[in-house]
């Protein structure tokens, strides 16, 4: 995946938003990149960006050398607020997009099936969204997205609603999955302690106009324990730079109480 | 048990002022009298003839059956008629600016007029019996399910559609499994109302263009000055109409399982 140039403007001209500017990135096939900033940095923008729900104002995003045009099923999304149809079982959310591909019945039946043990979620394979708990809700959107066999998976603060336990569980399950299906994954978060923990490179990002800050190899190897020195030097480094951010975010926030 | 206090109070001070002789008896019957004439209204007119007719038509063959049956009739044909043209109107609508722009002012200035403000146009246009009931009915129904289902599509949730066209949803897939059923809880509240507002105007409907059903019955026992039967056909209105409005809670119930409002 190539992204070369892109900027994102927001609001008529004269009270313009300048949401994302001149960003430049390259993904890897089956890398897992964190996008790391404060709130207003753009990470969401960029990522809605590459899911083609709202293009670019300048600049291209390709991925296989094929420009974005809109939102497809080859870059599956995983949202904070999970975004499961309550109207559908467990079962039909994960065979959704199954069936709009014309996958026929009885495979769409042993896919969902594979995929729901292979997430322990067979037991609830009859349940409503409503019935379940955050954690399983989003075990079920990741479920969705995998049964697309997409190679990219989108993810946007996809644990950020989760209580801490929850969240560590789905970390791990998610570091399982990404091994064991082979995808390129590209998660926005806001917390150094998780980018650390799963991803293979950070970007972080700067506040307003949202531009590349600097690019972390983590070569650590996994599971990355939180107290070891190589963490916890990364994680100062990290604090470092995304506190510059934050401050401009809070410096600006507070003029805009003032002004208002 | 706190529920029936309120009732009994109310028919023992009843009781008392028809006893006391406040009232002449055509003016305010006894509560017992009410009941008698009831039962009566409800019951076969004729003794049971195994060689003429079955058990059970005969057992149905009350007054109070058939004026109820032939209101029910108007209202069920009025309804489908009134919902089924609101629905696709309400979906078109409510999914695209170009149609909410060229059909909302109409709708606007039509919706506030009673339905019985259409009575004298439809005893016009369709003279006397059931058509200009059913006209009538279709008009109560209408507007409730058309606003409803408008407001059901305009108010899904975006993150819907965004899930859906990631998954690759075309359009037709987009707009009946995923706006449809979204819409779902708001159409089945506006097919609620829709349904209690065709059964206020088949009362009012019966009172002046048919020679059956429930509202005539009760206009026709004024000319009698039967109050008996009058606040016995008020009664029976009453209970079914709690009755239809029992019916649509326990369908939407059944249609929406799924629904996170309607967990106890």
């Amino acid at each position: 995946m190539t992204i070369r140039g892109v900027t994102k403007r927001y609001g008529a001209a004269g009270r313009q938003v300048v949401a994302l500017e001149n960003v430049e990135l390259d993904i890897i096939a089956g890398e897992f990149v964190c996008l790391l900033g404060p709130s207003g940095c753009g990470k969401s923008t960029l990522l809605n960006a590459i899911a083609g729900f709202s293009p670019p104002s300048a600049g291209t995003i390709e991925v296989g050398g094929v420009p974005v045009g809109g939102p497809g099923p080859d870059r599956g999304m995983v949202f904070q607020e999970y975004a499961l149809f309550p109207w559908m079982t467990v079962a039909a959310n994960v065979g959704f997009g199954l069936e709009i591909k014309g996958v026929p019945r009885a495979e769409i039946a042993v896919r969902v099936h594979r995929l729901l043990e292979q997430l322990h979620l067979a037991e609830f394979r009859a349940r409503y969204p409503k019935d379940l708990s955050g954690g399983m809700r989003q075990r079920v959107a990741i479920a969705r997205i995998l049964a697309l066999d997409s190679p990219i998976l989108l993810m946007d603060e996809p644990f950020g609603a989760l209580d801490a336990l929850t969240r560590s569980n789905l970390q791990d399950e998610l570091l399982r999955l990404w091994g064991e299906f082979r995808k390129t994954i590209v998660f926005v978060t806001h917390s150094i302690d998780e980018a650390i923990y799963l991803a293979d490179r950070i970007v972080v990002l700067t506040y307003r106009p949202g531009t590349v800050k600097r690019i972390i190899q983590v070569a650590l190897p996994r599971p990355r324990e939180a107290s070891s020195p190589e963490v916890s030097a990364l994680r100062r480094e990290l604090i470092a730079l995304v506190m510059e951010e934050q401050t401009r975010f809070q410096r600006d926030e507070s003029l805009m109480v003032r002004q208002d | 048990m706190r529920g029936a206090l309120i009732p009994v109070l109310v028919l023992a001070v009843w009781q008392g002022l028809a006893a006391g002789g406040v009232f002449n008896p055509e003016v305010l019957p006894a509560p017992g009298a009410v009941a008698v004439r009831w039962w009566a209204y409800l019951t076969p007119e004729q003794p049971f003839d195994p060689a003429r007719d079955a058990w059970l038509s005969w057992l149905l063959s009350g007054e109070l059956v058939g004026d109820a049956a032939a209101s029910l009739y108007r209202v069920v044909v009025g309804f489908f008629i009134g919902a089924g043209l609101a629905l696709p109107l309400g979906l078109a609508m409510g999914a695209s600016r170009l149609v909410f722009g060229l059909f909302n002012p109409l709708v606007q200035v039509l919706r506030p007029i009673p339905p019985i403000a259409y009575i004298p146009l439809a005893i016009l246009w369709f003279g006397l019996g059931n058509p200009p009931a059913i006209f009538l009915i279709s008009i109560g129904a209408f507007f409730p399910v058309l606003m409803n289902t408008i407001a059901g599509v305009q108010t899904v949730d975006s993150i819907y559609i965004r899930a859906a066209l990631n998954l690759g949803a075309g359009p037709a897939t987009l707009f009946l499994r995923v706006m449809l059923p979204a819409a779902m809880p708001y159409i089945l509240a506006g097919a609620r109302i829709g349904v209690g507002t065709a059964f206020i105007v088949v009362i009012v409907s019966e009172m002046i263009a048919v020679n059956s059903g429930l509202g005539y019955r009760i206009l026709e026992a004024r000319e009698y000055f039967w109050s008996d039967k009058i606040i016995a056909g008020m009664l029976s209105i009453g209970l079914i109409g709690l009755a239809i409005d029992g019916f649509m809670d326990r369908l939407s119930r059944v249609l929406l399982v799924w629904h996170r409002g309607l967990e106890s």
